[in-house]
């Protein structure tokens, strides 16, 4: 019997096509979304499991000569001793003013997950290995180097490699910068280690220095992966939006069906479970079309976020997508559980509709004040939960829930709103055209509110997450200038060499800043503590978010410490108390600055009271040149020259500043692009909407153009009603997007960063989102108008024939 | 008796705004007889077909089918009987808009378990359907979806079948007709019927007649 109830549910389908497609294509795009995420998600937690069990966890050790660069022999050396090792040249390729960091691998022997390898997506081909060789670089560093009168190897763009700098083999890389048979460094993974020699007897002379991965990086970049899923979430919601008003729409137009088939004796049980079987059906054709379109989507987007993981946090992330079992299966599973969402309120209604109540197709439509007042009062509180969240809760997750009771809510006042809006308009406007106009919207309200509801979800994030993105690239550039006050940092290879590097440095500079540092405990937690000199470049550019008066004074005179914001933040320190850096004596906090990027605890002292406390425990290698900017190219390849500096040991600001620049906009690339996906869905989820109602609509516009109307005119007003409903959704979207622009600076981002950052509004970007949702309105709205142009008067005139 | 109605009572609304509907109705019905039930709008014929025909429940009274007490029987023993012994004719056709007249007409019979192609096509065949069968309703005059939905009703061979105002919605010469099937088709099946009707002429072709008036028979 179940399989007969079915056959007839499931014609119904057969009869409407665009309404199955539009069913499936909406659970499809949600799920595409989320399942993209969450493969994105994956391939990068698999690729930090790999490098930490390639690593045992552990490190990689990295060898570097005490004085000048390591023999390539000295490598040979230590392989024929079963080390797992591989040697890295680094320097610096000059073309013009720009410079471009050149690092040189030998692809064969390197340990996995480490600088001496290839990004994880670029594989070695033979012309990576032979004359001329080939030089990987990301296509803006492609593109700048094409430009350059440089003879070099051919060039290949890689997503996976950070901009600034080019990867090749060493041969290559030894010619290029004009280097002999020398390393900079050998790298060496310990695990590979076969009854070998210790390398401390082995390789005595060398300096034996560590760099950690795997479960570090996984740590690290756990915001980020949260952040990501939290907005595939968003976006599946949004998708859901379509699959519930799909969902309804075919409850109500099979209501009739439902109940015929309860007359002729089919128990609910069996409506029950074809209704649930068809909802497993069509879970599982949008789950498999989801899971499939997420693939791609992911396979779009995940070089991006593998450069963005490099570039922000040092992990490698493969650039290529695997198909792992976690994500398609998660797909799968959200598709049902998706579906069975939208479905449960369908199925519901369909178990308990009443078997004598006559069939009434347009009754949904028909919401009741009481139903928009029950509403707008979840809504009130889902708001008023919002607002409350932050005060009694702390955490990432508490920051989420605030969000999704802030979205949600604001999504729920939609429809009451808009009622409450149309009602006031129809006492205030004159004519006939107008009143219906503005009646007939009302009542279409109900049809149309999960769409609309998915749209205003659509528009606030892309204000919210707009503004909040376009807030810190102005507060990082802001903030970039400041602190990036030095033209040029040098870092010596070892003490003795800083000091000759300082004395070199002094007559040819304006001035030499030391940045000189020590691994301390502030106030209980593991970070560094730098020591300053008492210097106007600091006075004038480094941004202080609070500090007493004299804060410098008193940093300079060595009775006063700065900590970065994160530790004030997460530590509650209080301006004016003492902070306890190891067991040394307490010392007054003066002032807090911003850190954006940094995860660790930081704070700045005077240098010579750092020298006091930490003595021969302060690493004293690193400078700030302050020179004119003309000079800083002269300047850095004669102290190449003068020191054979390592590439990373001389950086210009410019160099930084373009790095850093260019890895937040990668980092927020991601998200424009689930931004637009997430606008995408909603539009569609207009479409569908319209274009179901289009074709129930014709009892409703029948009489008004029996009356007078021509269907040219009633289709104008369907455009005109789309574009209103749109400009009205965003009207109520832009306080909501402000709030969550708030909210996403001041809770979430305090949570997962430690930072907060001032708000700033950008009105010409809500008025192109408002262009844009109207224009997505309008061509939502298109197709159903022009059909309604082209439907012959004889399907008017059904109208009446049938109500007889 | 096939069909036994004693002291049925049927009020609708709560509280004071309760309206009695039916008062008292008892009547019988035998195996391959017909009754037409007649009376004004609001009389009540309606209700007794929904409380015979097991869609709703009385609020006193007892109704036999084939010797069977079925008006005390919970909903899903309802929905059993309606599907294997009782065939129903709607005023609104009630037709499954998606599925087409083949699978209209066959509807009943396959939930029912008593699915008989012969049966059925000799259905179609009398009712002038052959040729619509892989048409969609909606794509049908009002006189040819009454006859599907008569066709449906009769698919399952139920032992009654109740038709509430089946030509009320057809003009005069396409009621005949559909009628005219009707009535032959349940003698030649042996099922007896029960038809509302306000038409006067309809109710004298059948062989019994009884008439509400304010929820009481006379």
């Amino acid at each position: 019997m179940t399989q007969t109830v079915l056959a007839a549910l499931l014609s119904h389908w057969r009869r409407k096509p665009g309404q199955l497609a539009t069913l499936i294509i909406g659970l499809g795009l949600a799920t595409a979304l989320w399942t993209s995420v969450q493969a994105i998600n994956a391939e990068a937690r698999a690729s930090y499991d790999e490098a930490s069990a390639t690593l045992g966890g552990g490190e990689l050790i990295i060898l570097t000569a005490r004085e000048g660069r390591i023999p390539l022999d000295r490598w040979a050396e230590i392989r024929r001793d079963g080390w797992a090792a591989s040697p890295v040249i680094e320097g610096v390729l000059m073309a013009g003013t720009s410079t471009f960091q050149l690092r040189g691998i030998e692809p064969l022997s390197a340990p996995a997950g480490s600088a001496a390898t290839l990004p994880a997506d670029d594989t070695i081909g033979i012309d990576f290995l032979t004359p001329p060789g080939l030089l990987l670089a990301a296509p803006e560093t492609v593109d700048a180097l094409a430009n350059t009168d440089l003879d070099l190897p051919p060039l290949r763009a890689s997503a996976s490699v950070p901009p600034g700098e080019i990867i090749t083999d060493i041969a290559v890389a030894a010619r290029l910068l004009g280097r002999g048979e020398e390393a900079d460094a050998i790298v060496i993974d310990p695990q590979s280690r076969r009854g070998a020699t210790p390398l401390a007897q082995l390789a005595p002379d060398l300096e034996r220095n560590t760099s950690s991965a795997g479960g570090e990086v996984a740590q690290l970049t756990g915001s980020f992966h949260l952040n990501l899923t939290a907005f595939g979430f968003l976006s599946f919601a949004v998708g859901l939006f379509i699959v519930y008003a799909a969902v309804g729409l075919a409850f109500e137009q099979r209501r009739a069906t439902l109940r015929t088939l309860r007359a002729l004796g089919t128990p609910v049980s069996s409506i029950v479970i074809a209704l649930l079987i068809e909802a497993a059906v069509l879970a599982l054709l949008a789950g498999a079309a989801g899971v499939i379109l997420g693939y791609i989507v992911a396979s779009a987007l995940l070089p991006g976020v593998a450069a963005t993981l490099r570039g922000l946090y040092g992990a490698d992330v493969s650039g290529e997508l695997a198909v792992r079992p976690q994500w398609w299966i998660s797909g799968f599973a959200i598709a049902i559980a998706g579906a069975l969402a939208a479905t449960g309120q369908s199925i519901r209604r369909a178990a308990t509709l009443p078997l004598l109540a006559s069939a009434q197709p347009r009754a949904w439509a028909m919401a009741s004040t009481r139903r928009y007042t029950q509403q707008a009062a979840g809504a009130l509180l889902l708001l008023s939960a919002a607002g409350l969240i932050p005060q009694f809760f702390s955490g990432i997750i508490a920051g989420f829930a605030m969000l999704g009771s802030l979205l949600l809510g604001a999504a729920l006042i939609l429809p009451p709103a808009l009622a409450l809006v149309l009602r006031l308009g129809e006492g205030l406007v004159r004519g006939p055209v107008s009143e219906w106009f503005l009646a007939d919207t009302r009542q279409q309200l109900p049809g149309l509110s999960m769409a609309l509801m998915a749209l205003m979800l659509a528009l606030a994030t892309n204000i919210g997450v707009g503004t909040m993105v376009s807030s810190f690239r102005l507060t990082f550039e802001g903030w970039l200038d400041q602190r990036l006050a030095a033209e040029l940092y040098v870092t010596a290879r070892d003490e003795e060499q800083s000091e000759r590097l300082r004395a070199w440095l002094e007559p040819r500079t304006d001035a030499v800043l030391p940045i000189w540092n020590s691994q301390n405990e502030i106030a209980g937690r593991r970070g560094e503590v730098y020591g300053i000199v008492d210097h106007a470049t600091y006075r004038d550019n480094w941004p202080l978010i609070t500090s007493e008066a004299d804060a410098w004074d008193r940093v300079a005179a060595g009775d006063g410490v700065l900590v970065n914001e994160q530790t004030w933040r997460n530590l509650g320190l209080v301006i004016g108390e003492p902070v306890q850096i190891d067991a040394h004596p307490p010392i007054r906090l003066v002032g807090v600055y911003s850190d954006y990027g940094n995860p660790n605890a930081q704070a700045i002292l005077g240098l010579d009271r750092l020298l006091e406390l930490e003595g021969d425990r302060v690493s004293r290698l690193r400078y700030g040149l302050r020179v004119a900017p003309e000079s800083v190219a002269a300047l850095g390849a004669e102290i190449e020259e003068a020191f054979e500096l390592p590439a990373n040991g001389i950086i210009n600001q410019a160099q930084i500043k373009s790095f850093s620049l260019s890895v937040f906009e990668r980092t927020f690339a991601v998200t424009a692009a689930l931004n637009v996906l997430t606008l995408s869905v909603a539009a569609f989820a207009m479409f569908a909407s319209l274009a179901t109602l289009a074709s129930m609509r014709l009892p409703q516009l029948a009489p008004v153009w029996a009356l007078g109307l021509s269907r040219a005119q009633l289709a104008r007003l369907e455009l005109v009603r789309a574009g209103f409903l749109a400009v009205m959704t965003w009207l109520i979207a832009l306080p909501a997007g402000l709030a969550l622009a708030w909210a996403l600076l001041a809770v979430v981002n305090v949570e997962a960063f430690g930072w907060r950052l001032p708000m700033h509004v950008f009105p010409a970007d809500w008025i192109r989102l408002a262009i844009l949702a109207i224009i997505a309105a309008f061509i939502a709205a298109l197709l159903p108008a022009r059909g309604l142009v082209k439907r012959p008067p004889r399907a008017f005139l059904q109208v009446f024939a049938q109500e007889r | 008796m096939l069909l036994s109605v004693d002291q049925l009572e049927k009020s609708y609304g709560n509280g004071e705004e309760r309206q009695p509907v039916l008062h008292g109705v008892s009547l019988g019905l035998d195996t391959g007889e017909s009754l037409a039930i007649t009376g004004e709008s609001g009389s009540g014929k309606s209700t007794l077909l929904h409380l015979i025909g097991l869609l709703d429940t009385p609020d006193a009274g007892t109704i036999l089918l084939a010797g069977e007490t079925v008006s005390k029987l919970d909903e899903a023993g309802r929905a059993t009987w309606r599907r294997d012994k009782i065939g129903l004719v709607f005023q609104q056709f009630n037709l499954v808009p998606s599925l087409t007249v083949a699978g209209n007409l066959a509807l009943q019979a396959r939930l029912a378990g008593k699915h008989d192609a012969a049966w059925i096509n000799m259905l179609a065949d009398r009712l002038g359907l052959t040729e619509f069968l892989a048409r969609y309703p909606e794509q049908l005059s009002g006189g040819q979806q009454q006859r599907v939905a008569v066709g449906r009703a009769l698919a399952a061979r139920p032992a009654l079948l109740l038709a509430d105002e089946p030509t009320g919605n057809l003009d005069e010469e396409t009621s005949e007709d559909v009628l005219d099937l009707m009535l032959e088709l349940c003698s030649d099946a042996g099922t007896a019927l029960v038809m509302a009707t306000h038409s006067q002429s309809a109710a004298g072709r059948l062989s019994q007649r009884a008439h509400l008036t304010g929820g009481r028979l006379s």
